[in-house]
């Protein structure tokens, strides 16, 4: 990893933590933006952790440019030698995979796509190595993400999944964006998966749909109405399959304002899981079971 | 008093200074385009600066007021109508309950704004009117306004007709256009070459240009540095690690027509930047046109700086002057 500082116009501070993704540089980039937080330095206005950096936005007629970037700086010794811990939760996201409205929405734009012949998610098992979609879907679900950056459009969560590198999922890119989404979908791009927060344009591959909102500006669902963005940077996903009943009867609970997702709190030790990647992660996934 | 909505224009929208703090969680700041034209606007009515306004892009709307107040409409040059008799633009206006606003052709730049004592209170959504369609925040139940709309305005103890923002403070884009850049982000991934056609070549504003972003056409494609892609970036040369953006980064997907983020972008993605338009210059791309040519012209940060200066002296004088 070798972090690189530099200037966005003159009111941001842009940190690349590495150039490539990783867990380290993830945890790097939380702890620096943590960091940079808790200093509380007069004229900072942003804080936005990412996947694998971060920038700060700042008032430059109140902390000079130079100054700030320094400041900065000063904190990534400390960063690097943080515990690479974190108290955060874990919560299970149903998925109802290969759904009809992303396969309406996949079809009409299928000119856009690498593989016109089949769908989203044929594509995906095939270039990752897998016999069919169902392999593929498996896969997918078996281990949990985390939540490396929130972003793009309102709440939209990226997550990043807790396996060794050779076993990331990665699937390119639409040749050319979709100019249409279904809200909820579940999509993939790069290493990358992600919840269309809301319905619009986007350019991930479309694997499947969750019935549970996760951005409500008019903070109606029970569980939005604290806030209006469900998911925060460290949150850990776990996907259930569900079948279209379970699709329905949970979109008819989150219409009445019965439904509260799954959620329980969790210590993730970066060090622990690295030594031990599948054990950590059925630990993880058990603390659902009281949840 | 309300604002009752006749006509709504081609893209008219509720817009404040916006609503920073919650970039990390993807909604943008928001906001006029051209912040200085909307503070003119506000002063010129007595209100607070950033109260809320009409932002209106290349076509005005047609209002009718339901009760007097002092209007003003700052921004691009288009001729100011009050029950068909013209008016100055930058200049307080008195108007009576009935009277109809409306606008002529767009003459030069591309957004006015239209302020009015007490200021448009529809309910703030974090704690701004701003309008922000994607997240369904702000304006008008989320939404830009629409023909039958009537918008509350806020109490005010009114403010004189007649004043006026000196001709010499209201800023004009010249053509062709020159946005000042700070180089830096991922500029790197280009080449030597690349760069100095980047900033050395003319490009022209597509019409592809709306609150999030303006893009760009004529010059050439960027050639990139050869690399292995990192992992989780993506195979295009242009790829990136999705990271955050900044507010007036200049993207260039593929390497072929560039992107300027402006006040609703989104809040991050995929495609590596060169750069920033320096704050100081973020209110003239508010006021581009499509086809208008512009140059883009690498600066220091010093530059940047004693520019950012510059605005606020601007800013500044229009307080005196009204003050």
């Amino acid at each position: 990893m070798k972090t690189r500082y530099t200037f966005g116009g003159d009111e941001q501070v842009y940190v690349e933590i590495d150039e490539e993704m990783s867990l380290d540089a993830f945890f790097v980039s939380l702890s620096m933006s943590n960091a940079v937080r808790a200093a509380k330095i007069d004229g900072v206005t942003e804080i936005c952790p990412a996947n694998a950096s971060f920038q700060v936005r700042f008032d430059p007629d109140v902390i000079a440019p130079d100054e700030m970037l320094s400041r900065i700086k000063a904190l990534e010794a400390e960063a690097e030698q943080a515990e690479k811990r974190l108290t955060t939760r874990i919560i299970e996201i149903p998925v109802y995979y290969q759904d009809p409205w992303t396969h309406e929405t996949l079809m009409r734009f299928r000119e856009r796509h690498q593989d016109p012949s089949g769908s989203d998610l044929d594509y995906a098992a095939r270039i990752n190595g897998y016999d069919d979609a169902a392999g593929f879907i498996a896969a997918h679900h078996a281990a949990p993400w985390f939540v490396s950056m929130v972003g793009f459009v309102s709440g939209l969560p990226f997550l990043y999944q807790l396996v060794e590198r050779e076993k990331q999922l990665e699937v390119p890119k639409y040749l050319r964006p979709r100019t249409d989404t279904p809200k909820l979908t579940v999509g993939h791009g790069g290493c990358f998966a992600c919840i269309y927060s809301v319905r619009g344009a986007g350019g991930y591959q479309m694997f499947g749909i969750t019935p549970m909102p996760i951005y409500d500006p008019e903070q109606k669902v029970g569980y939005l109405k604290d806030f209006m963005v469900f998911f925060k940077p460290g949150d850990i996903v776990k996907w259930k399959p569900i079948s279209r009943e379970e699709h329905d009867r949970i979109e008819a609970e989150v219409a009445a304002g019965t439904y509260f997702p799954r959620i329980a709190e969790v210590e993730f030790d970066l060090d622990a899981w690295n030594a031990d990647i599948a054990g950590t992660n059925a630990k993880l996934m058990e603390a659902l079971d009281d949840a | 008093m309300t604002l009752k909505i006749v006509k709504p224009g081609l893209a008219t929208s509720i817009q404040d200074l916006g609503r920073p703090g919650y970039f990390h969680l993807g909604i943008p700041m928001g906001g006029a385009m051209d912040r200085l034209a909307l503070r003119a606007a506000n002063l010129l009515v007595g209100n607070d600066e950033g109260a809320a306004c009409l932002e209106a892009a290349f076509l005005g709307p047609e209002i009718e007021f339901t009760a007097p107040a002092t209007i003003a409409v700052t921004g691009a040059t288009m001729p100011v109508k009050v029950d068909g008799a013209e008016h100055p633009g930058w200049t307080a206006i008195a108007v009576k309950a009935g009277q109809v606003l409306s606008f002529g052709y767009l003459k030069a730049g591309a957004r006015i704004y239209i302020a009015v004592s007490g200021g448009i209170a529809t309910p703030p959504a974090l704690g701004s009117r701003s309008t922000y369609p994607i997240g369904a925040l702000g304006g008008v139940d989320g939404r830009a306004v629409q023909a039958g709309d009537e918008l509350p305005v806020g109490r005010s103890a009114g403010a004189p007709e007649g004043r006026s923002v000196p001709p010499e403070l209201r800023r004009a884009v010249s053509r062709p256009a020159e946005l000042r850049v700070l180089p830096g982000l991922y500029i790197h991934r280009i080449t030597d070459e690349a760069r100095a056609r980047f900033f050395g070549e003319e490009w022209q504003v597509a019409p592809e240009a709306d609150r999030m972003g303006v893009r760009f056409r004529g010059g050439s494609p960027l050639d990139f540095v050869p690399r292995t892609p990192p992992f989780g970036a993506g195979s295009d040369p242009s790829n990136i690690v999705d990271g955050c953006y900044s507010y007036g980064s200049i993207q260039v997907p593929s390497g072929t027509e560039p992107i300027v983020l402006h006040r609703d972008a989104v809040s991050g993605g995929g495609y590596f930047t060169i750069g920033a338009v320096i704050s100081a210059d973020m209110d003239q791309i508010g006021q581009l046109q499509p086809h208008t040519p512009v140059h883009f012209i690498p600066v220091s940060m010093e530059t940047a700086l004693a520019a950012r200066a510059e605005r606020r002296a601007a800013l500044n004088r229009i307080r005196e002057a009204l003050g």
